[in-house]
């Protein structure tokens, strides 16, 4: 009984909490739902009745629907390869013992405290500026023509700036991996005759795998929505025009709330596509 | 093929020397047990002659050539870890096959290899298991197996048994005992347990803080200690030393007589004191005797049946023949 009665009276205390976090879902959820099946233009008639699935049709058949898609992934791909690849190099460098090892972690720690909009203006004025730029003063300095970044290299602007925020997450991920291999394993290879490419490959690599994989997906939901580094910097111009900017231009630019309420729906599947395989592996992490 | 000559080896990490100029030879074949208690330096002395340590200075020869500066992947030996080291996303055979691929041997004669290993020790029916799904005792075999195929030179074993229940040890015990008659290739072993040592050993390097106390084979070491160290570390129960006046009948400044030489009666004897706590295992009776006048506690082996008990009396006499005699810096007299 005495179980019972407790188990109620944490469900009771509980709710509160359930309830704010369900509605501060549901509520959202439910409005962009309600508005992708209407034709809604709320400066150029308002409410303009139900549509059906006009609106999904429309958004995908756009002209800007698929180059959308495409930067996305351009840019969702390239910073997953920049942040995996040297978040791996980082951490072993950091696992390596050696004088000041605290001050480096943080120091590495340290782009991930910054607020998306502040490093991207940072990279933009400071560095990117083709004439003010730190970038533009070492170009000049060995001769060459400053390269105006935003606009002539404007996808590999981005995924800098998005890559230098998200190396820190990375490497610290791998890091904690790193730091939890079993030092005879690596003795162990090396007295099997391993040299250290391959003690990498075979040791280190598989042990990994794991972290590596949530690496992956994490920044996968994460970088689906970034918007502000491209809002300050760009502002969806040269061809960086991601899917959430699309739907930001859609409901506030173009003030079709509707349609960009169905490019929001199309968003919400793919990250649950997303995260359906991050519990999984996680959970399976959780088991093991 | 496997004989290992270490000449004025020294090891110091940073300023401190923890293996002091050392030399020592290994003979082709023989069964090595390095033994003493932690921090000894026994492991980094196994490191040494592995290469997972680089020497501070001293040369290290096996097989008659020099091998202070030759990689660990190129001396021939086989390691087997305390912890195993089994590589946690191969299955055992890719584990055991692991050194064969890395000296780059052709798939036929790796196959000949891995499945005469598993043959060997048992392990025919778990080859495409991972090393999670095997017990203490297999993954040990799994480990042994990894370091047979590449048919070392010489075999090293870190402390192999200590993650094992009592069991399980005496059983392993006896495998590597038999493996060793078996291959008649050269092993060294490190282990704190003397029990281990006695038992595997062709001979014993018993250690203490870098600097070998003594090496002989295990009945050497049992009947004629160099010092007190040794003496009180092999052989167990604990030898009894005492000082004073019953050492100075014997002419010397300690002395010493293990348990099992000491008769026991509730009649007569030399020495007499009141035993404080019966130790009995069966097979034998381990007395604690307290009140002998000669040290604080004195141990004594006796036989299962006889049976005194908390507080009585109890009256000792010495094998004299087997006593140990130490002079004041506690080395050995005669």
């Amino acid at each position: 009984m005495a179980t019972q009665h407790s188990r109620s009276v944490a469900r009771f205390m509980m709710a509160p909490a359930v309830i704010l976090l369900l509605g501060w879902m549901l509520v959202p959820l439910t409005m962009t739902l309600y508005f992708s099946f209407k034709k809604y233009l709320p400066l150029r008639g308002g409410d303009l009745g139900w549509v059906g699935f006009d609106n999904y049709v429309r958004f995908v058949s756009s002209s800007t629907f698929w180059p959308a898609v495409q930067a996305t992934l351009v840019i969702v791909g390239g910073v997953l390869a920049i942040t995996v690849v040297l978040g791996i190099l980082l951490a072993m460098l950091l696992d390596q013992p050696m004088w000041g090892q605290g001050v480096v972690r943080i120091l590495v720690i340290a782009p991930f405290f910054v607020m998306p909009t502040v490093s991207a203006l940072v990279w933009k004025n400071m560095f990117m500026d083709p004439v003010n730029g730190l970038l533009a003063h070492l170009w000049r300095f060995f001769g060459a023509e400053p390269i105006s970044w935003l606009s002539e290299a404007s996808m590999t602007s981005i995924v800098m700036i998005v890559s230098w925020q998200w190396l820190p997450f990375a490497t610290l991920i791998l890091l904690t991996a790193i730091q939890s291999l079993d030092s005879e394993q690596l003795e162990a290879a090396e007295m099997d005759g391993a040299p250290p490419l391959k003690r990498f490959y075979h040791i280190i690599l598989p042990h990994l795998g794991r972290a590596i994989t949530i690496v992956i997906l994490i920044q996968t939901i994460f970088l689906l929505s970034i918007f502000a580094e491209i809002f300050v910097t760009t502002g969806g111009a040269f061809g960086t025009r991601t899917l959430t900017y699309l739907i930001f231009q859609r409901v506030l630019e173009s003030q079709n709330v509707g349609l960009g309420s169905a490019g929001g729906v199309y968003a919400i599947i793919l990250a649950n596509i997303v995260a359906i395989f991050l519990m999984r592996i996680v959970g399976k992490n959780l088991d093991a | 093929m496997g004989r290992i000559q270490l000449k004025s080896v020294t090891k110091s990490f940073g300023d401190v020397q923890v293996i002091p100029p050392l030399d020592l030879t290994i003979e082709d074949g023989e069964f090595t047990v390095f033994v003493g208690p932690s921090g000894c330096g026994k492991s980094t002395l196994l490191r040494l002659i592995a290469g997972l340590e680089d020497m501070t200075s001293g040369t290290i020869d096996i097989d008659g050539s020099d091998a202070t500066d030759v990689p660990p992947a190129k001396r021939g030996l086989a390691m087997v870890f305390q912890s195993y080291a089994l590589y946690p996303h191969m299955t055992v055979r890719k584990n055991i096959a692991f050194p064969l691929r890395m000296a780059k041997l052709d798939q036929a004669e790796i196959d000949r290899r891995v499945e005469g290993a598993a043959s060997v020790l048992n392990l025919a029916d778990y080859l495409d298991r991972r090393p999670g799904q095997l017990s203490g005792g297999q993954r040990q075999r799994v480990a042994i197996g990894r370091a047979i195929v590449r048919e070392p030179a010489a075999f090293l074993f870190d402390e192999p048994l200590s993650n094992l229940d009592a069991a399980l040890r005496v059983g392993m015990r006896l495998e590597i005992s038999e493996l060793h008659e078996r291959l008649e290739t050269t092993m060294i072993y490190v282990t704190h347990d003397q029990v281990e040592a006695m038992t595997m050993a062709d001979k014993i390097v018993v250690l203490q803080a870098g600097v070998i106390e003594q090496v002989g084979s295990p009945l050497e070491l049992y009947r004629t200690p160099r010092n007190l160290f040794v003496a009180g570390f092999i052989g167990s129960p604990k030898m009894n030393f005492f000082e004073g006046e019953e050492a100075a009948k014997h002419n010397a400044h300690t002395i010493g007589i293990r348990p099992e030489h000491i008769a026991v009666s509730n009649t007569e004897g030399t020495w007499s004191g009141i035993v404080s706590v019966s130790e009995h295992l069966g097979s034998d009776t381990f007395f604690h005797v307290h009140e002998t006048g000669l040290a604080e506690t004195l141990t004594v082996r006796a036989d299962g049946e006889v049976d005194f008990r908390h507080g009585d009396r109890i009256h000792l006499t010495p094998r004299s023949d087997v006593i140990h005699r130490f002079d004041a810096q506690g080395l050995r007299i005669g």
